[in-house]
């Protein structure tokens, strides 16, 4: 399955689907969602947390929730 | 007849509403707490002309009204609650014209609660260089709303603000959206149970209370306990509502809103790749609190000299020039010292508030907290501990409050847990005098200051005891919460200098306020248990004037050893007396014992409280630390402060949990008295542990 973990730094992908139960709302809020793309920024020294940006909104989350994100490759 | 309107600021974080609170109110503003929380309340106020009077609060950023956190829960409870004196007549909801699209989110919210709200677009002046072009008329009708495009940093459409939130009343409380849509059924039932309810409203009762823990609430009765859905399928409603929001914001802007992105390789990829580089990012993040340090214990002695003499001066002149008696006593002896004692911190307390509010203004605050997270989590901490241990290094107790913002429970608890390990302002004064006295001043290699080494190794030493036990913390805490982590990284800004100096000076008068009352309080009862006792305590002069009769001193030594005599016979004295044995393993006697007690209610009383009972009459650091190097060791002999109890000295203000006021603050944010006792008793005990071996070790 390809996550947004799977993304390379610069790559692009679209979201998906991902466990409601896992991935908070607050995410959700700042834009991720199935359908609007999302762009790997940055990737921090020690490989976590990553840098997204999702649909515009420029935010940081850590591998375990981006690992639980899926998404298609543009 | 004067009108007076309520208005209520929202907004998500990074969207510059302080800024915007700051340009409608100016300094005109109070900084209070919400009851019985922590939560900063801000209330400012401001005229329209002579017959409009305008409150304004400044709530806390929340990216939507569903509340994950202490501060973004206080916006939701005002909005539910008509009879609040603070309920708004009118929101104006502060959005970044950059992220409009997220920003507009809780907009739609608030509209669909029926209140009237403004939006106001901030950061307009960007709009030329981000090629932004907004159809303002066509979205004010699909939003239903009226629009102001405002730059809180070039002063633009305010004027036109105050015009709007003048005449709210014009403005339309219809909704923006039908929640009742993403589950009919639902709602259905909902409008069955509590027929005279706004279906809306209940809908963020029964999900507020989902995510954030039951609350006591009079107009809502009965809702929080009609569910009838499992909490997993409500969740997965909320989740459909912000779809919905989104699909309905999306289609609202892809006919009025218009950027070029020709332009993406901006500012911000550039300075992201420098300030987060794998090296770099380091390098530059530690100079930075190199340069921070420098400031808060280099730059801020000159003001710090400069109060010490002033209130010394002013004691003196109190004394000389009211009437003598034991009310001028309290006045110089303890009222002034006591606050002496408070203020002489501002100056370090404000250069540290203007560094974390120039990195926090910036947007680099978030770049650090991206760079250590992976570092900080093998301690059981988050990168957004980082904030809290450096803020700790003036005081514990905005540190703590820092910690807010850390969603996951057992990372933030380990944080507000370990956070009094690092070395705060208090303790510097106390490790200044005993470094003097017990560490020679010579010079290591050459160049480098023994003493001044110490100290930096006491700074690495509080460092080390919090990550350390952090690390301890997390392998015993048996804590289950989803490991959760968001940080948004705003673009980077030019700090406003009228909000970086608002912020600074709001929290130093948060600080000087909330620790001095503790702090005075302490100082008086100290000079009233120091100049009464029983019996003995009031013949002192006849006693001592007989016992040094035969010997040949002047007055003023005399007059010295009255006042010890007293002192040791004072209340304070016996109670010195009674700890004495359990302070005598570590090599104190018992005016270190009572120095020691009284800095359970805040380290820095030991030089105030030593400089009392030496009998020495001012705090001229001179002179005490002349008297203390002269003290005498009661049962070996030889100085009482040489390097084993000097050392086990150091030790023991290192560890010990010696201040009440972080002790309150840790009980008000853990909301148990459990934690605050237990670092009382944990803390203290690692303290004594870890002194008397030294002490023992190096006699």
């Amino acid at each position: 399955m390809l996550t947004i973990a799977s993304l390379k730094k610069g790559q692009s992908g679209i979201i998906k689907d991902f466990p409601v139960d896992i991935v908070p709302l607050k995410l959700l809020e700042m834009g991720c969602l199935p359908g609007n793309v999302v762009r790997l920024v940055q990737i921090a020294p020690f490989k976590d947390p990553l840098y997204l940006d999702i649909n515009g909104s420029h935010l940081a989350i850590r591998l375990e929730t981006a690992e639980k994100i899926e998404i298609e490759l543009i | 007849m004067i009108k007076h309107i309520n208005v209520a600021l929202l907004g998500n974080p990074n969207t510059g509403k302080t800024s915007v609170f700051n340009r409608l109110t100016g300094l005109n503003q109070k900084v209070g707490n919400y009851p019985g929380i922590t939560v900063e309340k801000k209330v400012g106020s401001c005229k329209f002309g002579k017959t409009c009077k305008v409150h304004v609060l400044d709530l806390p950023g929340t990216y939507s009204l569903n509340a994950s956190s202490l501060d973004e829960n206080v916006v939701i409870e005002l909005l539910l609650n008509k009879n609040d004196k603070n309920f708004p007549d009118v929101a104006v909801v502060v959005a970044d014209v950059e992220n409009l699209k997220r920003n507009l989110l809780l907009f739609t919210q608030i509209k669909d609660l029926g209140i009237p709200a403004i939006l106001a677009i901030n950061m307009a002046d960007r709009m030329k260089s981000k090629a932004i072009s907004l159809d303002i008329p066509s979205l004010e009708k699909k939003l239903n709303t009226k629009i102001a495009l405002i730059s809180s940093r070039k002063n633009i459409g305010f004027d036109y603000l105050k015009e709007l939130i003048e005449n709210y009343n014009r403005l339309s409380t219809k909704p923006c959206l039908n929640a009742s849509s993403i589950s009919p059924e639902y709602f259905d039932r909902l409008r069955n149970a509590f027929p005279n309810q706004d279906l809306y409203k209940l809908w963020l009762v029964i999900t507020q209370d989902v995510n954030f823990g039951k609350l006591d609430r009079k107009d809502f009765q009965g809702v929080a306990t009609f569910q009838t859905e499992s909490v997993s399928n409500l969740k997965r409603l909320q989740q459909k509502e912000t779809v919905a929001r989104y699909k309905f914001i999306n289609e609202t802007l892809k006919e009025t809103l218009h950027i070029d992105s020709a332009n993406a390789t901006d500012l911000r990829s550039r300075l992201d790749r420098v300030l987060t580089h794998k090296v770099w990012g380091y390098v530059i993040f530690f100079g930075i609190l190199l340069l921070i340090f420098q400031a808060i214990f280099d730059w801020s002695e000159y003001p710090m000299d400069f109060i010490d003499r002033s209130f010394a001066a002013l004691g003196e002149w109190t004394k000389t020039n009211l009437p003598a008696g034991q009310f001028t006593n309290l006045i110089s002896e303890g009222v002034i010292p006591g606050i002496g004692g408070i203020v002489i911190f501002i100056p370090q307390i404000a250069f540290l508030f203007l560094f974390i509010s120039i990195l926090e203004e910036s947007g680099y605050m978030s770049r650090v907290v991206f760079l250590m997270d992976k570092l900080m989590r093998r301690f059981g901490l988050s990168g957004k501990s980082v904030v809290p241990l450096v803020a700790g290094t003036a005081c514990a107790i905005p540190a703590i409050m820092a910690t807010r913002n850390i969603e996951n429970w057992k990372e933030r608890l380990i944080t507000i847990l370990v956070t009094p390990f690092t070395t705060c302002a208090a303790r510097l004064p106390v490790y200044l005098i005993i470094i003097a006295l017990v560490i020679p001043d010579t010079r290591v290699l050459g160049i480098f200051s023994l003493q001044g080494l110490t100290l930096m190794f006491m700074y690495a030493l509080g460092f080390g005891a919090a990550i350390f036990s952090a690390w301890i913390l997390d392998k015993i805490l048996k804590i289950q919460t989803k490991s959760f982590f968001l940080v948004e990284m705003p673009n980077y800004k030019l700090p406003l200098p009228k909000n970086v100096l608002i912020t600074m000076v709001e929290k130093t008068k948060a600080f000087v306020i909330g620790a001095g009352k503790i702090i005075l309080a302490i100082s008086i009862i100290l000079w009233v248990l120091a100049s009464y006792g029983p019996n003995n305590f009031n013949n002192a002069e006849t006693i001592v004037t007989n016992q040094y009769a035969s010997q040949n001193i002047t007055d003023e030594e005399l007059a010295n050893h009255i006042e010890s005599y007293k002192l040791e016979h004072s209340y304070i004295g016996r109670i010195g007396h009674a700890i004495e044995p359990a302070v005598r393993p570590l090599g104190y006697d018992w005016k270190i014992g009572i120095a020691l007690v009284s800095s359970f209610a805040a380290r820095e009383v030991f030089v105030g409280t030593l400089a009392t009972i030496y009998s020495v009459g001012s705090d001229d650091e001179q002179t005490i630390k002349s008297r203390m190097k002269a003290e005498v060791n009661p049962v070996l002999g030889g100085p009482l402060f040489n390097f084993a109890s000097g050392i086990s000295l150091l030790l023991f203000y290192a560890f010990a949990m010696q201040c009440m006021s972080t002790l309150a603050i840790v009980k008000r944010e853990t909301n148990s008295w459990k934690w605050p006792m237990w670092q009382l008793v944990v803390m203290t005990a690692i303290a004594y542990v870890l002194s008397l071996a030294a002490y023992q070790i190096l006699k």
